[in-house]
């Protein structure tokens, strides 16, 4: 039981992606309503997103900018003074990716709006049927 | 002898295809038919332009591009290919003016589509004539699958849908089925494509394999109509008759039996097909073919049924002959290609004339016809001669080199076989000749109003007829031919 | 100026379709040319690369001239300068054929379509020649958003399928996109070539194992690979004719690729065939994904939805290969590549335009065809042939690579799948050929010499022309397919397989 909880505890970055991921997973699937399941890949993506900016993490350092002055800078850098910035640089891409998508699912789903006048997956599929 | 590089072949080839557009495109049809002869007559003159080179025992190559390692598209013109090119050729120019006479007697529709698919289809027996290698040889032949479907299926109704699909479903799904698979495996083998005298695959390959192999490619080609895979045949019937005549008793069939002959030869070798007593099976699944066929022909009511299932028989002769593999089987079975050939058309044009003058199909229905029709059933009187192998028909000296070949082969059963089919083959044309000619003008079906079809239609009937007969006479060409190719396998111990 | 080819074929298009945008706005008359002058100068840089990759060896370039694995780094080999040209042409070619259906369909929506199809090509390109495992991801997200955008602008139910794709496509990236964060968790590079290098002594961790495992599958999903190949049928049947006709061919395609490159470069063939030994169970999937495709087309009645699933089993016609693990296996994959993307390209042409004239692809628009759209349906046949697999179109090639990968590896269940799979095309096409020849039934009766019946409704020369280049392209490729495996296909092969 220890040794789960100490697992648990000490990835806990990964337990809480995983979690949010299953979330997300789990409103693009049971959930009726179209914007819901928007909504649940919306929280996909920003699991992914959390992985990798956990990643970058590291106790005790500090964010990643060298002070410029006029005997620091001829200083080493130690590494593990700063955490890593490359995780989150590459997430300001993937956030800017994730809003695109949201944009576009929300667009596409006022089209089917505008088309079925519902956005409950099952009333739409009742019209297709009926067509 | 070095062999000689020329784009004659091609040309020989490309010739019809390149008519194609013209076709199409000209509203007139004396122009597209004109055409027509002109691209026959060409085609003819080019191939019969080869004969000498070929007669002097050299060959003509002509490469396209490579396409696969060691695989080119390639055209070769060796004895055996000429053989069946001339054929094929020369009944073209023939057949092209039976369809005028035929077409324009019924009235048909789509005759431009028609001649082109006509057109396209002598392309690719041409091709499977002068290919160089296993990977030509499929592709004209599923060329020729595909060209001739929609002249199979000219009538656009409902049982020509029916027969459409079986053809598709036999053809089709036997060459994609089970050739394709042999071809690469062959390939995995050898690495090669190419056919030579001696055989291309290896002589190590396990002995099962290489069986299994053969049984492929024999099945494979189902154009050859050995029975199971026969059923396509009778059903094409339904085509216009000179479709069935030039297609499925000279071209479509004999590029069956002529790529089974190309297996045999080319790709297993007789050295390995003896030492493996392949050949005695194969001799045997066609000797089978042969009876069956004929017994079957012998129920028939339908007169081009009737041709259908004659021609299973008479294929499974060529088939048989390479099987034996002696020299004179060989040579019997290369000289039926054309013996049989000239044979069948004459009687495939008589039926059509007979249904063009009077609309008759059944054979019950030509009682008499002989005393309205006298040239065209004189002429499948010949035809039928030649068929059954009585002389002063052709097909006689094929049927004796298979004889001979049998007797060479020690296999007697496979003689006798022959000899009892040959029995066969009378018992089903006679009858009909019988009943056309000799008959009280009581019993007669036609009144006195019916006479001979368009000329058109009789003067090609004739011309094969007495082709047939010549044939017998003067069978230089394609005996020499023949003797050319068996001593090419042979390494010149053919005499 | 050829040095600079890489970046061009990406950054060409990708600022012209600011400016077709911009034109969309204030000259609408000015949007296609823009994109034609676009996606052509595209088309030409891609030749000039595989004309000097072929003469010259592999080409690099680095992104503002910071080296690897620090910048974003281009590298176009043997693999991908093939498959750069094909993505090219193949949008070239569709470009051309969209104009008549986009003036006929969404004449008010040519600015945005244009520009969306500009872009969607971009991410395609930009994906096939990165050499950056992350850059890929943001590439893909491209080329998927305009995709979901395009497929949404079809009438009917395209709007619904195109938000299941969008969902399912998400999750196939955001995959891939967790892959990539795995193998950056252990090695620190995003590099592929970097990665690769680093890779070798972590094969045993399980993290590189999971991060294959996962990337593989996004990948999957993305390529419609059975059974991931939901959203593929609906997206592709109710998007615009223009948009499916480029969507089909190349998306799939593109991600195959993609697969190829990630064995092949980041984990390495030794990785995925020898440490993992995969390659036995994914080809038993992709002996799935033929049967399954070819099954669940024989059950359609629309020609275009019948397509669709013809590209799952082709999908599992180009997976199985590559993982068959031998060199001709190989080559029928990456052959396959070049092949099914014209064959695709040529068969969604011809039912544009069908649909442009008729306005449905269902079974019952199809009667009299051959009769009234005789050149449509003489091109359809073509692609018939080269899907059923006759030589001397470009189907049969990549199908005998195919059969001779699986002789040569053993693995006969494939070799039944790809033959079982040519005989149903046979009844897949020759039923809707049936149709179009036969029905309505005594029509051809009556009109003696034929020339009388119906008459001739052909779609615009526009569309004729790009699905005739296609159709005699097939036959093309196929008679050159020893030039094209023989100058750039072989030098591709990893050496393992040879």
């Amino acid at each position: 039981m220890e040794a789960v909880l100490n697992l648990i505890i000490e990835k806990y970055n990964y337990w809480i992606y995983i979690t949010l991921m299953m979330i997300g997973l789990y409103a693009m699937i049971a959930k009726n309503n179209l914007v819901k399941k928007i909504v649940g890949m919306n929280i996909f993506q920003t699991a992914v997103i959390l992985f990798y900016v956990s990643t970058g993490v590291k106790k005790g350092a500090t964010i990643p900018i060298i002070e410029h002055g006029h005997d620091v800078a001829h200083q080493a850098v130690r590494a593990a003074d700063y955490i890593n910035p490359l995780p989150h640089v590459l997430m300001l891409t993937a956030i800017v990716v994730s809003v695109a998508t949201l944009g576009v699912a929300l667009a596409i789903a006022i089209k089917v709006y505008h088309r079925y006048q519902t956005l409950e997956e099952d009333e739409i599929l009742e019209q297709i049927r009926e067509l | 002898m070095e062999p000689l590089s020329s784009l004659k072949p091609l040309i020989a080839v490309l010739v019809s295809l390149g008519v194609v557009p013209i076709l199409i495109s000209s509203r007139n049809a004396n122009v597209r038919e004109a055409w027509t002869f002109g691209a026959a007559g060409l085609k003819f003159l080019i191939i019969l332009s080869m004969l000498p080179t070929v007669l002097e025992g050299r060959e003509l190559v002509c490469t396209l591009v490579e396409v696969l390692p060691g695989v080119a598209l390639r055209l070769r013109v060796d004895a055996l290919g000429m053989l069946f090119a001339l054929v094929a050729s020369s009944l073209w120019i023939i057949t092209s003016a039976y369809s005028i006479g035929y077409m324009r007697g019924l009235d048909e529709h789509s005759q431009t589509r028609y001649f082109c698919f006509f057109a396209l289809a002598l392309s690719a027996t041409i091709g499977a004539a002068f290919s160089a290698n296993l990977f030509t040889l499929y592709l004209f032949y599923e060329m020729l699958s595909f060209a001739t479907y929609p002249l199979v299926t000219h009538h656009q109704d409902a049982e020509a849908r029916r027969s459409g699909r079986k053809y598709l479903l036999y053809i089709v799904g036997t060459s994609i089925g089970l050739v394709l698979p042999a071809m690469v495996i062959s390939y995995h083998l050898s690495g090669t494509l190419e056919f030579s005298g001696q055989g291309f695959l290896p002589r190590s390959a396990s002995p099962i394999l290489l069986g299994v192999l053969l049984f492929m490619f024999l099945f494979g080609f189902a154009k050859a109509a050995i029975i199971p895979l026969h059923a396509w045949l009778p059903a094409a019937m339904v085509a216009p008759t000179p479709v069935s005549a030039l297609l499925h008793a000279v071209a479509v069939v004999k590029v069956g039996v002529f790529s089974i002959l190309r297996i045999l030869t080319g790709v297993f070798g007789l050295d390995l097909l003896a030492s493996l007593h392949l050949g005695t099976a194969v001799a045997y699944v066609a000797a089978f073919t042969i009876i069956v066929a004929s017994l079957i022909a012998l129920t028939q009511k339908e007169m081009k049924r009737l041709l259908a299932f004659s021609t299973i028989g008479q294929l499974s002769y060529i088939v048989l002959g390479a099987a034996l593999l002696s020299p004179k089987g060989l040579m019997g079975g290369m000289v039926h290609i054309a013996m049989h050939a000239f044979g069948k058309i004459t009687l495939f044009f008589c039926a059509g004339a007979i249904f063009v003058a009077t609309g008759k199909k059944y054979i019950n229905e030509m009682v008499g016809i002989g005393k309205r029709m006298p040239v065209t059933m004189t002429a499948f009187f010949i035809g039928a001669l030649s068929i059954i192998g009585i002389p002063p028909g052709g097909g006689f000296l094929s049927k004796w080199y298979l004889v001979l070949g049998a007797l060479q082969a020690d296999q007697f059963p496979l003689l006798l076989v022959i000899l009892v089919s040959s029995l066969l083959n009378a018992a089903y044309f006679i009858p009909i000749v019988y009943r056309a000619f000799f008959v009280g003008s009581r019993e007669t079906n036609f009144p006195d109003t019916v006479s001979e079809a368009p000329i058109f239609c009789v003067a090609p009937l004739a011309l094969t007829a007495l082709i047939s007969l010549a044939l017998f006479f003067y069978p230089q060409p394609f005996l020499d031919l023949a003797q050319l190719a068996v001593q090419a396998l042979l390494g010149g111990t053919g005499k | 100026m050829s040095e600079h080819y890489p970046a061009l074929l990406v950054i060409l298009p990708l600022l012209a379709s600011f400016f077709i945008s911009a034109a969309g706005w204030l000259r609408p008359v000015c949007c296609f040319p823009l994109a034609l002058a676009a996606l052509g100068s595209s088309l030409l840089v891609s030749l000039g690369l595989l004309g000097d990759v072929i003469s010259g060896g592999p080409v690099s370039y680095w992104m503002g001239g910071w080296p690897p694995p620090w910048g974003i780094y281009y590298r176009v080999d043997y693999l991908n300068a093939l498959v750069l040209a094909v993505v090219c042409a193949v949008g070239f070619v569709n470009l051309i054929a969209a104009r008549p259906s986009v003036e006929k369909d969404f004449p008010e929506k040519a600015g945005p379509f244009y520009t969306l199809y500009v872009l969607f090509v971009t991410g395609l390109l930009g994906m096939v020649a990165t050499g950056d495992a992350f850059n890929l991801y943001v590439l893909l997200e491209i080329a998927a958003i305009t995709g979901y955008a395009l497929i949404a602008l079809g009438k009917g139910r395209a709007a619904l399928s195109s938000l299941h794709y969008v969902f399912l496509g998400t999750i196939g990236a955001c995959f891939y996109l967790l892959g990539v964060g795995y193998l950056y968790i252990i090695t620190g590079s995003l590099n592929m070539e970097d990665i690769a290098r680093l890779l070798p002594p972590l094969y045993e961790s399980k993290v590189v194992t999971v991060a294959f495992a996962i990337l593989m599958v996004g990948v999957w999903l993305k390529m419609g690979f059975f059974p991931l190949h939901a959203w593929l049928p609906n997206a592709y049947t109710y998007a615009p004719s223009p948009v499916s006709s480029l969507v089909a061919p190349l998306m799939t395609k593109v991600m195959v690729y993609v697969m190829i490159r990630m064995v092949l470069t980041v984990f390495t063939v030794d990785f995925a065939f020898l440490v993992l030994r995969l390659n036995e169970v994914v080809v038993w999937l992709a002996v799935i994904a033929i049967v399954m495709g070819s099954l669940l087309a024989l059950a359609e009645k629309d020609v275009k939805r019948m397509l669709t699933f013809i590209v799952v089993a082709e999908v599992g016609y180009m997976v199985g290969g590559f993982w068959l693990g031998n060199q001709a296996g190989f080559t029928g994959a990456v052959l396959h590549i070049l092949n099914d993307a014209l064959m695709t390209l040529c068969l969604f042409l011809a039912v544009g335009n069908i649909v442009h004239v008729n306005g449905d692809s269902r079974w019952e628009s199809l009667p009299g065809l051959f009769r009234t759209m005789p050149w449509t349906m003489g091109a359809l046949v073509v692609g018939a042939l080269s899907i059923i697999g006759v030589p001397p179109t470009c189907g049969f090639f990549s199908k005998w690579y195919l059969l001779l990968g699986a002789i040569q590896g053993g693995h006969y269940g494939f070799l039944v799948a790809l033959l079982f799979s040519s005989l149903v095309s046979v009844v897949l096409f020759f039923r809707i050929f049936e149709i179009g020849f036969f029905e309505p039934f005594g029509a051809s009766h009556g009109s003696a010499h034929g020339e009388g019946g119906p008459a001739i409704q052909e779609a615009p020369l526009g569309m004729l022309v790009p699905l005739w280049m296609t159709a005699l392209g097939l036959i093309l490729v196929g008679l050159y397919t020893g030039e094209i495996v023989g100058r750039v296909i072989r030098h591709a092969v990893p050496g393992m397989m040879l």
